[in-house]
């Protein structure tokens, strides 16, 4: 694989422009934050109607084999082998420390042959990770030239299924593959926003095609990525970089439910991804921190960095995301905080500017999850 | 001319012989995106030319507003803590932020005039 190191853009790069996206440096790409609608009515846009996005940044991979599935296991403190055939599951890669390299979305599309989705920004080192350490058991292909469409909403299955009825059956977390309009679609319902939605891989040359069939719909509108932040914060969905890292287990960014049965201990197959270790020290024995939701008390926005403290004065956490939820009307934040002043309902405060501002931990997603199981 | 701008894009309307009223300009708040929160400095502050003197909260980063002039607050608009919108919807009316009584009217000089703000936003 090239890396570029100059700034990319994504195939959708002159059709944002042409609908007067603000761009941004983001993850070595130029990409679209907002367009003239703004973060606020794309934010509430999506959660009413039907949002779409451009994700084209993220990394799309392919693990080919025999072994493929046994293989991701070695990687991923996640049941692989059992994933059903066309479904998704949400993994997480991990480190010798049991911190996370990144988290991703694997779908099984054939038992020999696993889709993956990573981050833009940790893309070229989970390929490399991929290459490195996961054997001869399976080829590991980065896919080049593909683009990536996330509609997301209420309205989203209805727009799709004028378009391609057959994708109304689609319970979440399960993938098909389609031809929309002479286009190869791989269609999951799957999202980041917290709502009903899909998204869909297809080649890179007819992503113009399918966004414009889509914006087609009035019921569709561009949403760019500040909008994408606050929806999956008030979703409760930890970000790379933010509620997920190199230095913390999955255990203290509270993703315990993303670790299945079968890798724990006493599980059929236990262990056996890096890190195993500690993560399960810290699933059977609990973690120094977790990551929690806080709510702010007032109006004022507690952002990413903000310290947290208790009564006394003790530094006791850091928000990890924190901004205004729009379809709230009211400032959101995650902060990763010391279990032990969760344990004892210690009064926090966040640190905004010098000033204390009382947060309550309250549990999290700050917006009921409006997921199509069937 | 009684209104003039900063390269801060803030508005600073002359009201007599030394009271302004301060608000930022349009093209602010297009840049800044929908507001969601502002805090205001207390009246009775002084406040020195470039000091920062308010928090502009926008749902997606948090932004200052520097003073473009020097003086005392002599009143805020308080509406703007519950109504953060009125910044965005009516910035040069009844979003304006501050009433400040110049300790140096001669700053006054140092502010662009509406043609002069308009080729400067181009830029």
């Amino acid at each position: 694989m090239s890396i570029d190191k100059k700034i990319r853009t994504t195939s959708l790069y002159q059709m944002h422009l042409d609908a007067g996206a603000k761009m941004v440096p983001f993850a070595g790409y130029e990409m679209p934050v907002s367009y003239p609608l703004g973060i606020k009515k794309e934010h509430i846009h999506t959660r009413e109607k039907a949002g779409l996005f451009d994700v084209s940044h993220m990394g799309q991979i392919r693990l080919v084999g025999k072994n493929a599935k046994r293989a991701l296991e070695s990687l991923v403190p996640v049941d692989i082998i059992d994933l059903p055939l066309m479904k998704l599951r949400y993994a997480l890669f991990t480190n010798k420390d049991g911190g996370v390299m990144d988290d991703l979305m694997v779908t099984n599309l054939g038992d020999e042959d696993l889709f993956l989705v990573v981050n833009a920004a940790c893309k070229e080192a989970d390929f490399e990770h991929l290459q490195n350490s996961i054997g001869v058991e399976c080829k590991v292909e980065f896919l080049e030239d593909v683009a990536l469409l996330a509609l997301q909403g209420p309205k989203a299955h209805e727009v799709l299924a004028e378009i391609t009825p057959c994708t109304s059956e689609m319970t979440f977390m399960t993938a098909k593959q389609l031809v929309i309009n002479g286009i190869n679609c791989f269609i999951t319902r799957s999202g980041y926003t917290g709502e009903d939605g899909f998204e869909i891989s297809l080649p890179a040359k007819d992503a113009e095609d399918l966004a414009k069939l889509l914006l087609s719909n009035e019921e569709v509108e561009w949403v760019g990525l500040g909008a994408r932040d606050s929806l999956r914060l008030e979703a409760g969905l930890s970000l790379y970089g933010h509620e997920l890292d190199n230095d913390h287990s999955p255990v203290e960014s509270s993703l315990n439910w993303a670790l299945s049965k079968v890798r724990r201990t006493g599980g059929e197959r236990q262990g056996g991804y890096l890190g195993d270790d500690i993560i399960m020290s810290h699933l059977n024995e609990g973690s120094e921190s977790k990551v929690v939701g806080l709510q702010p008390e007032g109006r004022m926005p507690v952002r990413d960095g903000a310290l947290i403290e208790d009564d006394l004065g003790n530094e006791v956490g850091k928000v990890t995301s924190g901004g205004f939820g729009p379809s709230l009307e009211k400032p959101i934040a995650i902060a990763r905080v010391e279990t032990h002043y969760l344990e004892n309902q210690s009064k926090l405060f966040a640190l905004v500017r010098g000033k204390k501002i009382a947060v309550e931990v309250v549990r999290l997603p700050f917006v009921k999850q409006n997921y199509y199981r069937g | 001319m009684s209104i003039k701008f900063s390269e801060d894009h803030e508005w600073v309307e002359l009201k007599g012989d030394d009271l302004v009223v301060i608000g930022i300009t349009d093209f602010a708040q297009e840049q800044l995106g929908d507001l969601v929160y502002v805090e205001l400095p207390e009246v009775g502050d002084e406040c020195s030319r470039g000091e920062n003197i308010s928090v502009i909260e926008s749902v997606k980063a948090a932004s200052d507003l520097v003073a473009p002039v020097s003086g005392t607050i002599i009143e805020v608009n308080s509406r703007l803590e519950d109504e953060p919108e009125l910044a965005t919807e009516d910035s040069m009316g009844e979003g304006w932020f501050i009433k400040v009584k110049l300790s140096n009217t001669s700053e006054l000089d140092d502010l662009m005039d509406e043609s002069a703000y308009n080729s400067f936003i181009e830029e």
